[in-house]
């Protein structure tokens, strides 16, 4: 993708060494990126707020996925931005340890695992930002909703699929069923992330992966960094399970609301198949991602049930901060983006 | 690695259709497996395991759309499916 823009002091040192093609600067480079990120972590107020730190991470994370326009992809595995990535993540997971609410642990087991992850969904109190998007919500917050939504979106599925070969046996066999029902089963019109480039086509936004970035919050990076993160350490492939199970639970009823916010709004099916198509899909997920994949996976590694809920649990509030984000900016009839000019297109 | 050995046809062969009931949830059904209209026309199916409505809320019958949760619909506890009491 383009590379997104610098927020501050740590991604722009970051942008600064992977765009540089000077051999006898890199040093100089490496050296000031590394004290920056150690200054801003040390001193930042909200680590899952920090424009500049989560920029910075969503930028080196990039690279894993579909890399940088211009940028040399031997970058992804350099040891200056695993550092990197090392030292923001270390915060990072520390801040999601520190703040995440974690319930009384299960038994580990498939009925117990199961039963207390959708006990945990149905008590989650967040934002309803589908209620407000099927009731209330304007064409253009709409559009501001898919924006947010594209960053994840647009790689639907591909942060999970990093735990396939972390885990065995019938947690393996569970993430497969499902992801290949999110990659379409072998078609590609049905793949969840075409559908989702399909809608935005339709309402007149960009589909090239990461034309919206610089346009939104640190907290909608937070998003999915927190995946990205759960997914490329094998050590925390319990969490990534739990992060999985909670998102499937938490998806087809919402989605419901939000196709017939978009109806409500005049668009058609080729608009809401992306929503009435998860409605479906995700009712199979989620019975299969709590039993199969998170309760099957504490019974055969006991000792991963405390990240399976913590996943699951740090799924349900930092989705929670961002919804909260979302809402507080359209209750206050303001733009939830950062570049509010970024809806409709920008250069 | 297979179940052939033991003389229990493999349910990954596609040749037995399995049916999970999910605890205060839909029927899971893997397999190969159709599914008729009460006029015997098959209704497409959209992916390979499908979870069937058994709470009758769902907008989507006969699938599942999770309405199951929003009306708290409970099952009975489920029977021991390892070792079937006497």
């Amino acid at each position: 993708m383009k590379t997104p823009a610098a927020r501050g002091p740590v991604s722009s040192a970051l942008v600064a060494l992977l765009e540089n093609q000077n051999a006898d600067a890199e040093p100089g480079l490496t050296i000031e990126l590394h004290d920056l990120a150690d200054a801003a972590v040390r001193g930042t107020a909200d680590i899952l707020h920090d424009e500049d730190l989560q920029g910075a991470l969503f930028t080196a994370y990039e690279l894993r996925y579909s890399g940088l326009d211009g940028v040399d992809d031997d970058w992804e595995w350099h040891p200056d931005v695993l550092a990197l990535c090392a030292t923001i993540e270390l915060a990072f997971e520390q801040a999601l340890r520190d703040r995440v609410p974690l319930p009384p642990l299960p038994a580990p087991g498939v009925d117990t695992v199961a039963a207390a992850l959708f006990a945990m969904a149905a008590a989650d109190t967040g934002p309803s930002v589908s209620r407000y998007l099927a009731k209330k919500a304007t064409d253009e917050q709409a559009h501001e909703f898919l924006i947010q939504q594209s960053v994840y979106k647009l790689k639907e599925a591909d942060p999970h699929s990093w735990a396939i070969p972390r885990l065995h046996g019938r947690a393996k066999a569970a993430l497969v069923e499902i992801q290949a029902d999110e990659y379409g089963d072998g078609r590609l019109a049905r793949m969840h992330s075409e559908l989702f480039a399909q809608t935005m086509r339709e309402v007149g936004l960009d589909d090239t992966v990461g034309y919206y970035v610089d346009a939104v919050p640190a907290i909608t990076l937070a998003t999915s960094n927190m995946m990205t993160m759960f997914g490329t350490h094998r050590r925390l492939r319990g969490a990534i399970a739990g992060h999985l199970a909670a998102f499937e639970m938490t998806s087809s009823l919402p989605n419901r609301q939000y196709g017939n916010g978009f109806r409500r709004l005049g668009y058609d099916f080729q608009v809401t198949h992306y929503f009435d198509e998860h409605v479906e899909a995700d009712a199979v997920h989620e019975q299969i991602a709590a039993r199969d994949l998170a309760g099957a996976l504490t019974a055969d590694e006991p000792e991963l049930l405390e990240d399976v809920m913590f996943g699951a649990s740090a799924c349900l509030f930092v989705d929670g901060l961002a919804g909260s984000a979302l809402l507080a900016a359209w209750t206050a009839g303001e733009s939830s983006l950062r570049v509010a000019e970024s809806v409709g297109g920008q250069a | 690695m297979t179940a052939k050995g033991d003389g229990v046809e493999s349910v990954a062969d596609g040749a037995r259709v399995s049916i999970t009931a999910c605890p205060d949830g839909p029927l899971l059904v893997r397999g190969s497996f159709e599914i008729l209209t009460p006029t015997g026309e098959v209704i497409p199916p959209r992916r390979k395991t499908v979870a069937l409505c058994r709470c009758g809320v769902s907008m989507l019958k006969p699938f599942c759309d999770g309405s199951h949760k929003a009306v708290g619909f409970r099952t009975e506890p489920e029977p021991p499916t390892a070792q079937p009491t006497p």
